[in-house]
């Protein structure tokens, strides 16, 4: 009862016993070339991303929101960089301008979502594309190159990327400070508020729609930043990438993490193993020869047991509050 | 409509004060829907006054306006004789009027600490305002016993509640931090009688320091008897009668709301012919 009860309130432990199982597995399959770091440093690789992507969107999931937007937006930012910086602008500028822009995005998104009443899938569905096109159309579909701090040893172009554990550990302190702020600030309660109950949090004085615009902005900021990040590491842009992968693995990863999709609840922590699962899984299939293409059919598989799971816990809270 | 102070009169003790709330010809309507067609009311310091009127006759929607939830179409608002205008309900807050929702206005995934300080978080640490839980707990548990409300631990989530004991603790949190007005829109309806008798007896106790001043809407009028000094009756979006207690009985007040009614029933019968 005890540990039924520790799985019903924790629901980070499913996925981190998953993903220890399949730690294990692969090192049991692959040896030392799955521990290796170059191997761990690709898990990373794959995790990095969308774990920025889904620590953000838990926000907007606990409103009862989604934002498709902020994969394009990571895609998006590091161009903007890019742009200004070739353009003349000092590189911490440049890198200034592309966050503010990201957190303009969001921050659009929020305003049309709560002032026109927008559901916020189609709005950010919209700015999706348009980012995406403004990324065909100004870069005339011609790679970015270099990318500036990429591949230097100095300390700032380590930490923002060049290292190739830099973007993780990025991740990593993304998920304290939105750990932090979901569970211990005033913010997060009324995060919380707004998506329980979004009338009655708006009677009791929560300023709902603000919350939401900052959710948006949060969610969008983050996803720029890391972006700049993954986009230091490879040292190229790729105008044809398309953002709606990043989104749907990171909704993927808060899912499995333990977010369900219905407001008022979600894990960042969560979000963060859900991606570390997705890295791992990619990385470790690939090693253990098994073809890429079947990593998706086992993403597939591993987002409805969690979902599942999700909501025979939620049905066991709803029992052991009936009675 | 509303009379004015009667100095004939003996006043009842609790509510010999100023005016501290004046509304006048307040409106408001949703699309076609005139709900409010100009209200008249004045609630005087320390008086406990009881809004009666059929369902849908704009009570919430009334006191929704002076919450600062939703703003009026037209009249105006004097509060302790400067007229205001609140631009949120954490506006209306901030001077002091606190109020019990018909819906409770909780939030079922939170705990019944933080829903009791909803909006009134005790916080750390200057801008980042990080929540000083435990203090939170322990101030939550302490109000809860001192005012008798049982629930199973203040670390429940609200949806773990019963109705009675949910709506106990949206009667606490705005009860605990009123300072000058507290709007109570039908705060019994989902109480056993043990616990009526404690949130009236709390209600009378806040009324009784004189310091805060009470408008319940209720549907029972032995409660309202209980409770109020006065009552106002609410009607076709206006206030067509306010009396004091102490002057009617409940079998006259039931008689005058059926007249009432019928003598609506014939307007809209002969409006038809
Ligand atoms: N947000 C809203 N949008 C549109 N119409 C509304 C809204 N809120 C209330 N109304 C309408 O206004 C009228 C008055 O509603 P209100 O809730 O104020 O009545 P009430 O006197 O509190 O009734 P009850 O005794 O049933 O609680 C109703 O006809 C209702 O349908
Ligand atoms: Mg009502």
């Amino acid at each position: 009862m005890r540990v039924l009860r520790l799985f019903l309130y924790q629901r980070e432990l499913t996925p981190v016993i998953i993903t220890i199982g399949l730690f294990l597995y692969f090192t049991i399959k692959a040896g030392s070339t799955f521990t290796g770091s170059l191997s761990l440093a690709s898990a990373a690789g794959y995790a990095g991303p969308i774990g920025a992507i889904a620590v953000g969107s838990v926000l907007l999931l606990v409103i009862a929101e989604i934002d498709l937007s902020i994969g394009q937006v990571f895609l998006f930012s590091p161009w903007m960089m890019y742009w200004m910086h070739n353009d003349g602008l000092p590189l911490v500028l440049a890198i200034v301008v592309a966050l503010l822009t990201c957190c303009f995005v969001g921050a659009v998104n929020g305003l049309i979502t709560v002032r026109l009443n927008v559901p916020s899938f189609v709005t950010t569905l919209a700015t999706n594309f348009i980012l995406y096109g403004v990324v065909l159309v100004a870069s005339h579909d011609a790679e970015g190159s270099p990318i500036p701090l990429s591949g230097q040893t100095g300390f700032v172009a380590q930490a923002m990327g060049s290292w190739k554990w830099a973007e993780i550990l990025w991740v990593v302190a993304i998920t304290i400070v939105l750990g932090v702020l979901l569970n211990r600030t005033r913010f997060g309660v009324r995060i919380i508020a707004t998506g329980g109950n979004l009338i009655g949090a708006a009677e009791a004085g929560v300023p709902t729609r603000r919350v939401k615009v900052w959710c948006f902005v949060i969610a969008s900021f983050l996803a720029g930043l890391i972006g700049i990040v993954d986009a230091v590491k490879y040292g190229s842009l790729d105008p044809g990438n398309f953002g709606v992968d990043y989104i749907l693995y990171a909704i993927g990863a808060c899912v499995i993490g333990g977010t369900a999709l219905t407001g008022g609840r979600g894990t960042v922590l969560g979000a963060f193993i859900g991606a570390i699962l997705i890295g791992l899984l990619e990385d470790g299939l690939t090693l253990t020869g098994v073809s890429t293409n079947q990593f998706f059919i086992y993403v597939g598989v591993v987002i409805i047991i969690a979902m599942a799971l999700n909501v025979q816990f939620d049905r066991l809270i709803a029992r052991s509050r009936g009675r | 409509m509303s009379t004015a102070a009667q100095p004939a009169e003996p006043t009842p003790p609790a509510a010999n004060g100023e005016p501290v709330l004046e509304v006048r010809g307040v409106t408001k309507r949703f699309g076609a829907l005139s709900v409010l067609r100009g209200i008249d009311l004045n609630l005087r310091q320390g008086e406990v006054l009881g809004l009666v009127g059929d369902n849908g006759a704009g009570k919430s929607t009334f006191v929704k306006i002076l919450s600062g939830f939703h703003r009026p179409d037209g009249g105006e608002i004097v509060l302790g004789g400067q007229r205001v205008s609140f631009s949120s309900v954490e506006n209306a807050r901030t001077q002091g009027i606190e109020t019990v929702y018909q819906d409770l206005a909780l939030i079922p995934q939170l705990s019944v600490f933080q829903n009791l300080f909803l909006g009134h978080e005790l916080t750390r640490l200057g801008p980042l305002r990080l929540l000083n839980k435990g203090e939170m707990r322990k101030l939550a548990r302490q109000y809860l016993d001192d005012i008798n409300v049982n629930v199973p631990s203040v670390d429940a989530e609200a949806a773990q509640l019963s109705g009675g004991q949910r709506q106990a603790i949206a009667v606490a949190r705005a009860v605990r931090s009123a300072s000058k007005i507290l709007l109570l829109d039908e705060p019994l309806s989902a109480m056993g009688a043990r616990e009526s008798r404690l949130i009236i007896d709390l209600v009378k106790d806040l009324s009784s320091s004189g310091r805060v001043s009470i408008i319940v809407i209720d549907h029972n009028y032995a409660h309202l008897f209980e409770l109020c000094d006065r009552l106002n009756i609410m009607n076709g979006g206006r206030i067509t009668l306010d009396v004091q207690v102490h002057e009617t009985s409940i079998e006259e007040l039931t008689e005058l709301m059926v007249s009432a009614y019928r003598r609506q029933l014939e307007e809209v019968q002969n409006a038809g012919a």
